[in-house]
Protein backbone atom coordinates (compact mmCIF):
# COMPACT_ATOMS: atom_id res chain seq x y z
CA UNK A 1 0.00 0.00 0.00
CA UNK A 2 1.19 3.75 -1.08
CA UNK A 3 2.21 5.00 2.53
CA UNK A 4 0.73 8.34 0.91
CA UNK A 5 0.23 9.85 4.35
CA UNK A 6 3.75 10.43 4.98
CA UNK A 7 4.62 11.56 1.50
CA UNK A 8 1.22 14.36 0.70
CA UNK A 9 0.62 17.17 2.41
CA UNK A 10 -3.37 17.61 2.93
CA UNK A 11 -5.12 20.56 1.98
CA UNK A 12 -8.99 20.24 2.52
CA UNK A 13 -11.37 20.83 -0.46
CA UNK A 14 -12.44 24.61 0.86
CA UNK A 15 -9.11 25.33 2.58
CA UNK A 16 -7.56 27.38 -0.21
CA UNK A 17 -10.51 30.44 -0.08
CA UNK A 18 -9.33 31.49 3.47
CA UNK A 19 -5.27 30.61 2.48
CA UNK A 20 -2.70 33.14 1.74
CA UNK A 21 -0.01 32.60 -0.26
CA UNK A 22 2.87 32.54 2.14
CA UNK A 23 5.03 35.75 1.29
CA UNK A 24 8.49 33.52 0.95
CA UNK A 25 7.21 32.92 -2.46
CA UNK A 26 7.20 36.70 -3.60
CA UNK A 27 3.58 36.41 -5.05
CA UNK A 28 0.31 37.97 -4.10
CA UNK A 29 -2.99 36.55 -4.86
CA UNK A 30 -5.82 39.23 -4.73
CA UNK A 31 -9.63 38.91 -5.41
CA UNK A 32 -10.76 41.84 -6.65
CA UNK A 33 -14.41 43.34 -5.92
CA UNK A 34 -17.46 43.77 -7.84
CA UNK A 35 -16.43 45.89 -10.91
CA UNK A 36 -18.59 46.82 -14.29
CA UNK A 37 -17.43 44.41 -17.59
CA UNK A 38 -19.33 45.17 -20.96
CA UNK A 39 -18.49 42.62 -24.02
CA UNK A 40 -19.22 43.98 -27.16
CA UNK A 41 -19.14 42.63 -30.36
CA UNK A 42 -18.70 44.74 -34.13
CA UNK A 43 -17.80 44.13 -37.55
CA UNK A 44 -16.25 47.05 -38.21
CA UNK A 45 -15.52 46.64 -41.72
CA UNK A 46 -14.89 50.72 -43.70
CA UNK A 47 -16.58 52.06 -40.27
CA UNK A 48 -14.55 53.96 -37.86
CA UNK A 49 -16.28 54.54 -35.53
CA UNK A 50 -14.56 56.59 -32.26
CA UNK A 51 -14.07 54.65 -28.98
CA UNK A 52 -11.18 54.04 -26.71
CA UNK A 53 -10.04 50.62 -27.29
CA UNK A 54 -11.52 50.05 -30.75
CA UNK A 55 -8.39 50.76 -32.70
CA UNK A 56 -6.33 48.11 -30.68
CA UNK A 57 -4.87 44.81 -32.09
CA UNK A 58 -6.46 41.51 -31.42
CA UNK A 59 -4.67 40.23 -27.91
CA UNK A 60 -3.85 43.79 -27.02
CA UNK A 61 -5.46 46.11 -24.24
CA UNK A 62 -5.55 49.83 -23.33
CA UNK A 63 -6.07 51.07 -19.14
CA UNK A 64 -4.81 50.39 -16.03
CA UNK A 65 -6.59 49.62 -12.71
CA UNK A 66 -10.13 49.42 -13.03
CA UNK A 67 -10.57 51.13 -16.44
CA UNK A 68 -9.36 49.17 -19.03
CA UNK A 69 -10.33 47.73 -22.44
CA UNK A 70 -9.30 44.39 -24.18
CA UNK A 71 -9.34 43.71 -27.61
CA UNK A 72 -9.97 39.66 -27.84
CA UNK A 73 -10.70 39.05 -31.20
CA UNK A 74 -11.55 40.66 -34.76
CA UNK A 75 -14.85 41.02 -34.17
CA UNK A 76 -14.90 40.87 -29.95
CA UNK A 77 -13.89 43.53 -26.99
CA UNK A 78 -13.87 42.99 -23.05
CA UNK A 79 -13.86 46.78 -21.58
CA UNK A 80 -13.86 47.07 -17.30
CA UNK A 81 -14.71 50.20 -14.64
CA UNK A 82 -15.49 50.58 -11.72
CA UNK A 83 -18.99 49.22 -10.67
CA UNK A 84 -20.70 52.68 -10.59
CA UNK A 85 -20.04 53.60 -14.10
CA UNK A 86 -21.53 51.12 -15.57
CA UNK A 87 -24.42 53.42 -17.16
CA UNK A 88 -21.96 55.97 -18.20
CA UNK A 89 -19.60 52.96 -19.91
CA UNK A 90 -22.63 51.34 -22.05
CA UNK A 91 -24.53 54.81 -23.02
CA UNK A 92 -20.49 55.87 -24.46
CA UNK A 93 -20.06 52.58 -26.07
CA UNK A 94 -23.83 52.74 -27.30
CA UNK A 95 -23.20 56.40 -28.83
CA UNK A 96 -20.23 55.54 -30.60
CA UNK A 97 -21.60 52.54 -32.35
CA UNK A 98 -24.62 53.95 -33.50
CA UNK A 99 -25.55 53.02 -36.58
CA UNK A 100 -23.20 49.98 -37.10
CA UNK A 101 -24.23 46.70 -35.80
CA UNK A 102 -23.23 45.63 -32.65
CA UNK A 103 -24.20 43.56 -30.11
CA UNK A 104 -23.29 44.94 -26.32
CA UNK A 105 -23.74 42.89 -23.08
CA UNK A 106 -23.26 43.49 -19.63
CA UNK A 107 -21.16 40.60 -17.87
CA UNK A 108 -20.18 42.18 -14.68
CA UNK A 109 -21.95 39.81 -12.87
CA UNK A 110 -20.96 36.40 -14.84
CA UNK A 111 -16.92 37.69 -14.48
CA UNK A 112 -14.63 37.32 -11.15
CA UNK A 113 -11.60 39.22 -11.63
CA UNK A 114 -7.89 38.12 -9.25
CA UNK A 115 -4.63 40.11 -9.24
CA UNK A 116 -1.77 38.73 -9.36
CA UNK A 117 1.85 40.11 -8.93
CA UNK A 118 4.75 39.58 -8.06
CA UNK A 119 8.52 39.42 -9.53
CA UNK A 120 7.44 35.10 -10.16
CA UNK A 121 3.89 35.84 -11.07
CA UNK A 122 4.09 35.05 -14.83
CA UNK A 123 5.98 31.49 -13.30
CA UNK A 124 2.85 30.91 -10.48
CA UNK A 125 0.10 31.40 -13.74
CA UNK A 126 2.49 29.04 -15.76
CA UNK A 127 1.55 26.37 -13.40
CA UNK A 128 -1.88 26.37 -15.69
CA UNK A 129 -1.45 28.55 -18.75
CA UNK A 130 0.28 27.52 -21.43
CA UNK A 131 1.14 30.87 -22.90
CA UNK A 132 4.35 32.23 -23.40
CA UNK A 133 4.20 34.87 -20.35
CA UNK A 134 7.74 36.08 -21.45
CA UNK A 135 8.40 39.64 -21.87
CA UNK A 136 9.19 39.23 -25.27
CA UNK A 137 6.30 37.75 -26.06
CA UNK A 138 3.34 39.13 -23.49
CA UNK A 139 4.74 42.60 -23.06
CA UNK A 140 2.71 45.23 -21.54
CA UNK A 141 -0.67 45.73 -22.85
CA UNK A 142 -1.07 42.20 -24.08
CA UNK A 143 -4.55 40.67 -23.40
CA UNK A 144 -5.72 37.17 -24.39
CA UNK A 145 -8.15 34.24 -23.77
CA UNK A 146 -6.76 31.76 -22.11
CA UNK A 147 -7.00 28.63 -19.93
CA UNK A 148 -5.67 27.77 -16.73
CA UNK A 149 -5.73 24.50 -15.86
CA UNK A 150 -9.14 23.12 -16.73
CA UNK A 151 -11.32 26.86 -16.83
CA UNK A 152 -11.14 29.60 -19.45
CA UNK A 153 -9.89 33.07 -18.22
CA UNK A 154 -9.13 36.07 -20.11
CA UNK A 155 -5.26 37.49 -18.93
CA UNK A 156 -4.16 40.59 -19.01
CA UNK A 157 -1.21 42.33 -18.83
CA UNK A 158 -1.57 46.12 -18.43
CA UNK A 159 1.98 47.67 -17.68
CA UNK A 160 5.16 46.76 -17.68
CA UNK A 161 5.66 45.61 -13.70
CA UNK A 162 4.82 42.01 -13.19
CA UNK A 163 1.14 42.92 -12.30
CA UNK A 164 -1.23 40.25 -14.36
CA UNK A 165 -5.48 40.49 -14.41
CA UNK A 166 -6.93 37.53 -14.30
CA UNK A 167 -11.24 37.37 -15.08
CA UNK A 168 -12.85 34.10 -14.80
CA UNK A 169 -16.66 32.73 -15.16
CA UNK A 170 -18.18 33.10 -11.29
CA UNK A 171 -18.72 29.55 -10.97
CA UNK A 172 -14.92 28.89 -11.37
CA UNK A 173 -13.46 31.35 -9.28
CA UNK A 174 -12.96 29.04 -6.21
CA UNK A 175 -11.31 26.42 -8.09
CA UNK A 176 -8.92 29.60 -9.67
CA UNK A 177 -8.23 31.27 -6.98
CA UNK A 178 -7.85 27.79 -5.42
CA UNK A 179 -4.91 26.83 -8.27
CA UNK A 180 -4.12 30.57 -7.93
CA UNK A 181 -2.77 30.17 -4.13
CA UNK A 182 -1.17 27.07 -4.49
CA UNK A 183 0.39 27.94 -7.40
CA UNK A 184 2.25 30.75 -6.00
CA UNK A 185 2.77 29.18 -2.53
CA UNK A 186 4.97 26.76 -5.11
CA UNK A 187 7.17 29.19 -6.71
CA UNK A 188 10.46 29.80 -5.60
CA UNK A 189 10.92 33.76 -5.58
CA UNK A 190 13.44 35.02 -8.28
CA UNK B 1 4.04 21.64 -27.07
CA UNK B 2 2.37 21.85 -30.19
CA UNK B 3 1.63 25.46 -31.85
CA UNK B 4 -1.14 26.78 -34.37
CA UNK B 5 -1.16 29.08 -36.07
CA UNK B 6 -4.10 31.23 -35.88
CA UNK B 7 -4.82 33.69 -38.78
CA UNK B 8 -5.77 35.87 -36.11
CA UNK B 9 -3.85 35.71 -32.83
CA UNK B 10 -0.67 33.69 -34.08
CA UNK B 11 1.25 30.60 -32.80
CA UNK B 12 -0.96 29.98 -30.21
CA UNK B 13 -0.96 26.74 -27.84
CA UNK B 14 -2.66 23.46 -29.07
CA UNK B 15 -4.85 22.73 -25.86
CA UNK B 16 -6.90 26.24 -26.63
CA UNK B 17 -7.90 24.98 -30.06
CA UNK B 18 -10.84 22.45 -31.57
CA UNK B 19 -10.61 20.79 -34.64
CA UNK B 20 -14.08 20.78 -37.03
CA UNK B 21 -13.54 17.84 -38.79
CA UNK B 22 -13.18 18.23 -42.66
CA UNK B 23 -13.00 21.54 -44.39
CA UNK B 24 -14.21 22.73 -47.79
CA UNK B 25 -17.25 20.43 -47.86
CA UNK B 26 -20.13 22.19 -49.96
CA UNK B 27 -23.88 21.79 -48.66
CA UNK B 28 -25.74 20.85 -51.25
CA UNK B 29 -27.47 23.99 -52.80
CA UNK B 30 -31.25 22.51 -52.45
CA UNK B 31 -31.34 19.14 -50.48
CA UNK B 32 -34.21 17.79 -51.39
CA UNK B 33 -33.12 18.25 -55.28
CA UNK B 34 -30.59 15.33 -54.17
CA UNK B 35 -31.39 11.76 -53.47
CA UNK B 36 -30.39 9.68 -50.56
CA UNK B 37 -26.83 8.60 -51.59
CA UNK B 38 -25.48 12.12 -52.11
CA UNK B 39 -26.83 13.57 -49.38
CA UNK B 40 -25.30 10.49 -47.25
CA UNK B 41 -22.61 11.28 -48.75
CA UNK B 42 -22.59 14.95 -48.46
CA UNK B 43 -22.99 14.15 -44.41
CA UNK B 44 -20.59 11.15 -43.98
CA UNK B 45 -18.01 10.47 -46.02
CA UNK B 46 -15.08 12.26 -45.77
CA UNK B 47 -11.88 11.67 -47.15
CA UNK B 48 -9.52 10.84 -44.27
CA UNK B 49 -6.08 10.54 -45.97
CA UNK B 50 -2.89 9.70 -44.91
CA UNK B 51 -1.12 12.70 -45.31
CA UNK B 52 -2.38 16.26 -45.93
CA UNK B 53 -6.16 17.08 -44.78
CA UNK B 54 -7.97 20.72 -45.10
CA UNK B 55 -9.45 20.74 -41.90
CA UNK B 56 -11.44 23.35 -40.03
CA UNK B 57 -9.89 24.33 -36.71
CA UNK B 58 -11.67 27.08 -33.74
CA UNK B 59 -9.20 29.27 -31.64
CA UNK B 60 -12.19 28.02 -28.78
CA UNK B 61 -10.20 29.26 -25.79
CA UNK B 62 -9.03 32.08 -27.55
CA UNK B 63 -10.52 34.40 -30.24
CA UNK B 64 -13.08 32.32 -31.11
CA UNK B 65 -12.67 32.04 -35.13
CA UNK B 66 -13.21 29.88 -37.09
CA UNK B 67 -10.18 28.78 -39.72
CA UNK B 68 -8.53 26.32 -41.80
CA UNK B 69 -5.93 24.46 -41.52
CA UNK B 70 -3.92 22.20 -43.49
CA UNK B 71 -2.30 19.44 -41.39
CA UNK B 72 -0.26 16.19 -42.42
CA UNK B 73 -2.08 13.42 -40.98
CA UNK B 74 0.65 11.20 -41.07
CA UNK B 75 3.36 13.36 -38.64
CA UNK B 76 0.82 15.79 -37.15
CA UNK B 77 2.15 18.94 -38.44
CA UNK B 78 0.51 21.90 -39.42
CA UNK B 79 1.76 22.68 -42.93
CA UNK B 80 -0.79 26.16 -43.26
CA UNK B 81 -3.19 27.87 -41.40
CA UNK B 82 -5.65 30.17 -43.61
CA UNK B 83 -8.98 32.04 -43.04
CA UNK B 84 -12.49 30.88 -42.94
CA UNK B 85 -13.50 31.14 -47.07
CA UNK B 86 -10.48 31.21 -48.40
CA UNK B 87 -8.13 28.25 -50.15
CA UNK B 88 -4.74 26.86 -49.23
CA UNK B 89 -1.83 27.79 -50.99
CA UNK B 90 -0.25 24.90 -50.90
CA UNK B 91 -1.15 21.79 -53.16
CA UNK B 92 -3.20 19.15 -51.60
CA UNK B 93 -1.90 16.54 -53.68
CA UNK B 94 1.02 15.46 -51.12
CA UNK B 95 -0.68 11.89 -50.15
CA UNK B 96 1.54 9.12 -48.44
CA UNK B 97 1.68 5.73 -49.74
ZN1 LIG C 1 -7.16 33.16 -32.44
Amino acid sequence: MLESRFLARRVGALDTAARAVSPSSGVEVRALGPATRLSFRVRLGDAQPKLAGLDLAINRMVGTGERWCARLGPDEWLTGAPEADNELIQGEIEQALEGCFHSLVDVSHRDVGFEISGAAAAQALNAGCPLDLGDAAFPAGSAARTLLGKVEIVLLRPSDAPVYRVDCWRSFAAYVHGFLVEAADSTVAV
Amino acid sequence: MLLIDCPFCGKRPEVEFHCGGEAHIARPADPAQVDDAIWAEHLFVRKNPRGLHAERWRHLHGCGQWFNALRDTYTDRFVETYKAGEQPKHPLTETRA
